[in-house]
Parts: C-alpha cells; sequence; structure tokens
C-alpha cells in the first residue's frame, strides 16, 4: 500500500477520526463513572430512592 | 421485553447493560475488517490514494444527518408522546452526532485540499453541513443553559424538529445548486455508481461507523439516566435537610 504525495492528508484524517472515536469512548466512560460515584455518595449519606432500591443498583 | 417496557428507564438500564459488551465487540470486529479492506483498496484512477478518505468520510457525513434524524424522531417523542426516555435519546445523541458532522467537515476539507485545490468552498452543500454542526452545538448549549429538564427538552424538542428541514436540503443540495461537491453516487435512483472495490469496504465501514453510534448512544443514554437519579436523589437530600430541626 503506497499513499504517495498524499500521505499527509489520508494519514491525518485517519489519526483524527481515531482521536475524536477515543475521546468520545473516554468521556462516556469517565461520565459514567463519576455518576455511579455520585450516587454510591448519595447512597453513603442515606438517601433512598422511591423503590427502595439501591442508587446503583442499575435494575 | 416489549417497547412499552424499555419506556421505564429502569428497564432500559438493564437491557443497555447486557447488550453494550456485545455491541462493542462487534463494532470493534467491523471496524478491523472495514479498515483492513480500506487499507488494501486499490487506488481510483482519478482520486489516487485520496480515495482512502472516502471510506471514513462519507460514514461520518451519513451518521450527521442520522443522528439529526434520530433526534427529531425523539423530539417527536417528548412532544406528541411524552415518552420518558425521549429526551433522554436527543440529548445524548447530540455531542456524538457532533462529533461525526465535524469529522465528516475536517476529514471533507482534507479530501478537498489535494482533489479540489482548496480546503474549504461556500457551496451548498458544505455551507449546509456546516450549519448542521452548528446546530449541533447549539442544541448542547440550549440543554445545558436551561435549568429545568422538562423545559430545556420541550426547547430543545422544537429546535431539533426546526432542524430538520436543513437534513433535505443537505442531501439535495448537490441537486438543487451547482456545488463542488459531488452528487450522490451510492445511494441515488438506478443503484451505487462506485465500482466494487470502494463499494464494498465503503458500505462495512458505514454499518461499523453506525454500530459505533448505537454503542456510544446507549452508554449516553445509560449516563443520562443515572445524571437523573443524581438530579433527583439530590432533591431529596436538599428536602430531607431542610424538614430537619435546626
Amino acid at each position: 500500500m503506497s499513499l504517495g504525495s498524499y500521505a499527509p492528508f489520508i494519514v491525518i484524517s485517519y489519526l483524527l477520526v481515531t482521536a475524536v472515536v477515543l475521546m468520545l469512548i473516554i468521556w462516556i466512560a469517565i461520565d459514567y463513572h463519576r455518576q455511579k460515584r455520585h450516587l454510591r455518595e448519595l447512597e453513603a449519606g442515606g438517601v433512598a430512592r422511591r423503590s427502595g432500591r439501591s442508587p446503583t443498583d442499575l435494575r | 421485553m416489549t417497547l412499552i417496557d424499555l419506556a421505564n428507564p429502569t428497564r432500559f438500564l438493564t437491557l443497555a447493560t447486557r447488550l453494550l459488551p456485545w455491541l462493542a465487540a462487534a463494532t470493534a470486529i467491523l471496524l478491523a475488517i472495514g479498515l483492513y479492506q480500506s487499507a488494501m483498496a486499490p487506488d481510483d484512477y482519478q482520486q489516487g490514494a485520496t480515495v482512502k478518505i472516502m471510506f471514513i468520510h462519507v460514514p461520518n457525513a451519513w451518521l450527521s444527518m442520522f443522528v439529526w434524524g434520530v433526534m427529531s424522531l425523539a423530539a417527536l417523542g417528548t412532544l406528541v408522546w411524552r415518552h420518558p426516555l425521549a429526551d433522554v435519546a436527543a440529548k445524548a445523541a447530540a455531542p456524538i452526532g457532533a462529533a461525526f458532522t465535524f469529522l465528516a467537515l475536517v476529514t471533507g476539507s482534507l479530501w478537498g485540499r489535494p482533489m479540489w485545490g482548496t480546503y474549504w468552498e461556500w457551496d451548498a452543500r458544505l455551507t449546509s453541513v456546516l450549519i448542521l454542526f452548528l446546530m449541533y452545538l447549539g442544541l448542547i448549549a440550549l440543554w445545558r443553559a436551561v435549568e429545568d429538564p422538562s423545559r430545556a427538552a420541550r426547547a430543545a424538542a422544537i429546535l431539533t424538529l426546526v432542524g430538520a428541514i436543513n437534513l433535505p436540503v443537505i442531501k439535495f443540495s448537490v441537486d438543487w445548486w451547482n456545488t463542488l461537491h459531488q452528487p450522490a453516487s451510492v445511494m441515488r435512483m438506478g443503484g451505487p455508481s462506485l465500482d466494487r472495490a470502494f463499494l464494498i469496504p465503503l458500505l462495512v465501514m458505514a454499518v461499523a461507523f453506525s454500530l459505533l453510534f448505537l454503542t456510544l448512544h446507549l452508554a449516553a443514554m445509560r449516563n443520562e439516566i443515572l445524571r437523573r437519579r443524581v438530579r433527583a436523589l439530590q432533591l431529596i437530600q436538599v428536602a430531607q435537610a431542610s424538614q430537619r430541626p435546626a
């Protein structure tokens, strides 16, 4: 596979897409752990859901 | 489990948590196959090796419009049926759609420089996609700016439906106006005009990116449901604190 003189445009395109997709994945994963941490803190503080289930219970 | 059952956020969380690992695995496998096929695809007789940019540009461009379409359906769900997950779905999709639109614009520019001799041209297709990107940013800003979630949901739903007018403008801009951007070569009357050597990697990448969107969207919806649960519990906490004797 030879990209010739267009290599910089092609490589930058693929690197950029990879970087943005990775950023999305990392941002969503961090947000998930942040929300779970908030729920654990609320549970530790004695706040309960109306259903009586644990706030961190995903069921 | 029926669609009605999924109106319950807790049931939706159960399903999303079960599905996410499988969707992530399917996405990774299809992306790997698509990237391999893209790398092995021959050079185009006119575009040379820059045709490889099309394998990532086109799926991102399709998804930039598809995500707004999903958000428009969700907006109807918010305004007409008051579905509890409709606003969650729209709000979770917006940043992902914005990212796909940004990538479509930038990869298109990077293809345009060697092929057209310019990174940017104010033609109808490019300008309407830029407007779509700005609408995504505006919608994200609106959700952040309005404190009350139900008011934010209604305002965002109306803005989303108004913005949906831009989708046919983007799609048919290359037919309605003289544009530098080439006309449709896959979704067109008479079938795709692309050679199989390019069409197959392109379709594999399109399915892979669609699965990527589905995976990220489900995960982001799960986060949004948890965020709303946090908010509801914080309100209970504040109410409990205010009822305690001083």
